[in-house]
């Protein structure tokens, strides 16, 4: 017997077929590859949890396997973008962002270099995988490296319109997305522009911040608020770096409250970058930033942490709600 | 992914440089003079800093000299020419070295040389991609260069050109995990117009390499783990360039290269040869005299 009894029992490789939203990032790099762009796709032993397979099987002879080899990955890529070629690489933000921190420094940014790095599975998202899989640091290292844009779409429609953008943008790009199986906030085809924060809902009392996963459950809570009679906002600033200072002087002068929420440390990320424009312009808004408080996450399965630590609809309104009352 | 082509025997030793590549002695001559070059302009470069890598940049002198005078496929009037070979340094410390070639090549006017290091100026003790023409990456972290250059190699590939690149590495550099990352990744893709030049002179900051964690055996690593090699003198400039200029023409080689190259950390100037303290350092104008004395002796010497 050498095959799985039930039609239940499913293996790795099949996470695809599990999770139609991995298709995003294959989607959308196959397609800048038909339109002539000189893409190409690399991952560290792990195609299967990025999606990249389909890119491997739909493009074979643009696609890099690397191996667990994170750093070298990095490196080569910026090396083929040195050649002339748009390198878009993946691995877990985990190992991203912290093994690799300075490979991004030297080799991608600090070289100028057009290489797109893919740091996906972001924040707790990968729950009882622990914390040498969580990745709650790499906005805040991202963001401190000079020439590097930071962008956090919150679902794959975002992200697709994301890699279409990066075609013809010159800098170097850190991608931070989660697993793939985002709630759907964005319609297909929008055109995404690096720099611009994205305006949901006007908030006369609070204008809440958010980016990448916390996107959705926070639209879901601030219209949860609005319902009860509040009058909340929604920014997704989906680009955490260079950040949008006009759309937070605008949401901050209008509302008396600014909530920041990210799956991140509240140190460094999108709550720091907001609050480095919310005081260097002086504004007398009082803001509260939500997130991960300079811990380790617990262990559990991802939906049971968003819950723990309230970054789900229902954690975001109570947290949101403490500051309306 | 890529095409994969059928082994050569494993381990075999290819022939070294063919004879028909050695430079003549016109040419010789022309070669053995740019390395003392190198090392004199170095001496001179480092005295406007006021500290520098004397020793690291005089054992890469005859590889600089060879490179860049007599095996590279260049055009200095036009350093982003996409069919060019490609060079950089995993060791970017020694640049101090590679900087006046670049100068004396025409890649940027030699005045530039004057500022080295001063306010402003593109040139400091790593080599900077994004400021400094005919320098194809940056570098100063030791151990990414090879990777780099593996993906130089194989952005050829994929983009159908057949440019070369050459990637000199310092020996402490192999203790750098990510060098053996990078030795996987370029025998794996068959990266065959990839060469590695090891500049194996025997010292790094603290003392000497096999001292604090050793790298022998060095052939057999990198034979081992897939690439050709070679080992050659890497003083002797004419077999140098006869090498490098056989491997460039090697068309049925299936795999990237590693060239041993036995260099003295310091080369040219006695004191430094037998004192590997001066990897990092500075000369008062009265030793300086007596390097520059004694490496223009080294033309005699031959």
């Amino acid at each position: 017997m050498n095959r799985p009894l039930s039609e239940k029992s499913w293996q790795y490789r099949q996470l695809n077929a599990q999770t139609p939203g991995l298709d995003a990032l294959s989607d959308a790099l196959l397609e800048l590859v038909r339109s002539g762009e000189p893409v190409v796709a690399g991952t560290a032993d792990l195609q299967y949890s990025n999606g990249l397979a389909k890119f491997a099987r739909g493009c074979p002879e643009r696609f890099v396997q690397f191996g667990i080899s994170e750093q070298n990955m990095v490196s080569a890529a910026a090396g083929m973008a040195a050649v002339g070629l748009k390198p878009y690489v993946a691995t877990f933000a985990s190992f991203l962002a912290l093994l690799c921190c300075e490979q991004i420094r030297m080799d991608v940014a600090y070289s100028a270099l057009p290489v797109r790095l893919i740091g996906h599975h972001a924040g707790i998202s990968l729950g009882f995988y622990g914390t040498s899989h969580h990745a709650t640091e790499d906005l805040a290292i991202a963001r401190s490296i000079a020439g590097l844009t930071v962008v956090a779409p919150a679902d794959g429609a975002q992200l697709a319109s994301v890699i279409a953008a990066s075609a013809n943008y010159a800098e170097p790009i850190y991608i931070r997305t989660q697993r793939g199986r985002d709630p759907v906030v964005y319609e297909a085809g929008k055109p995404f522009v690096f720099g611009k924060a994205i305006k949901h809902l006007d908030g006369k009392d609070l204008v809440i911040i958010a980016c990448g996963s916390t996107v959705h459950p926070a639209l879901q809570a601030a219209k949860a608020l609005n319902a009860k009679g509040h009058s909340v906002g929604l920014l997704d600033m989906a680009t955490v770096k260079p950040i949008d200072s006009e759309a937070i002087l605008e949401a901050a002068t209008n509302a008396r409250m600014v909530l920041t929420v990210e799956e991140h440390n509240v140190l460094g990320g999108l709550g720091g970058a907001v609050a480095e424009v919310i005081a260097g312009e002086g504004l007398p808004v009082k803001l509260r930033r939500h997130g991960i408080h300079d811990e380790y996450s617990l262990i559990a399965p991802p939906t049971h942490l968003y819950a723990h630590y309230k970054l789900d609809s229902a954690g975001i309104e109570e947290i949101a709600a403490g500051l309306l009352a | 992914m890529l095409g994969k082509q059928k082994n050569r025997t494993p381990n075999s030793s290819p022939p070294a440089g063919r004879a028909e590549f050695a430079p003549n002695e016109v040419e010789l001559a022309m070669l053995k003079e740019k390395a003392l070059f190198s090392r004199l302009e170095a001496i001179r470069l480092i005295e406007i800093a006021k500290v520098g890598h004397y020793t690291s940049a005089f054992s890469a002198a005859e590889l600089f000299a060879s490179l860049y005078y007599g095996v590279m496929r260049l055009k200095p009037g036009e350093p982003n020419w996409a069919e060019r070979d490609r060079f950089m340094m995993g060791k970017g410390h020694a640049a101090v070295g590679l900087f006046p070639i670049l100068a004396d090549l025409g890649f940027f006017p030699t005045e530039i040389l004057d500022g080295y290091t001063r306010l402003g100026n593109p040139l400091g003790d790593h080599p900077d991609m994004r400021k400094v023409p005919g320098i194809d990456f940056s570098s100063g972290s030791i151990g990414h260069a090879l990777s780099a250059g593996c993906g130089m190699a194989l952005a050829g590939r994929i983009l159908g050109k057949d440019f070369h690149t050459f990637v000199m590495i310092g020996d402490g550099e192999l203790q750098e995990g990510q060098v053996w990352e990078a030795a996987l990744f370029g025998a794996h893709n068959r990266l065959n117009r990839l060469i590695g030049i090891i500049d194996r002179n025997g010292y790094q900051l603290d003392g000497a390499v096999d001292d604090i964690i050793t790298v022998e055996p060095i052939v057999d690593k990198w034979r081992s783990f897939g690439w050709e090699t070679h080992v050659v003198d890497g003083h002797d400039v004419g077999a140098v360039t006869t090498l490098l200029r056989s491997l460039k023409a090697d068309t049925a080689r299936d795999r990237p290269v590693m060239v041993v190259a036995e260099t003295v950390k310091g080369k040219g100037v006695s004191y430094m040869e037998t004192e590997p303290g001066w990897h990092l350092g500075y000369l008062d104008p009265v030793d300086a005299e007596r390097a520059i004395a004694e490496i223009k002796a080294m033309e005699i010497r031959g």
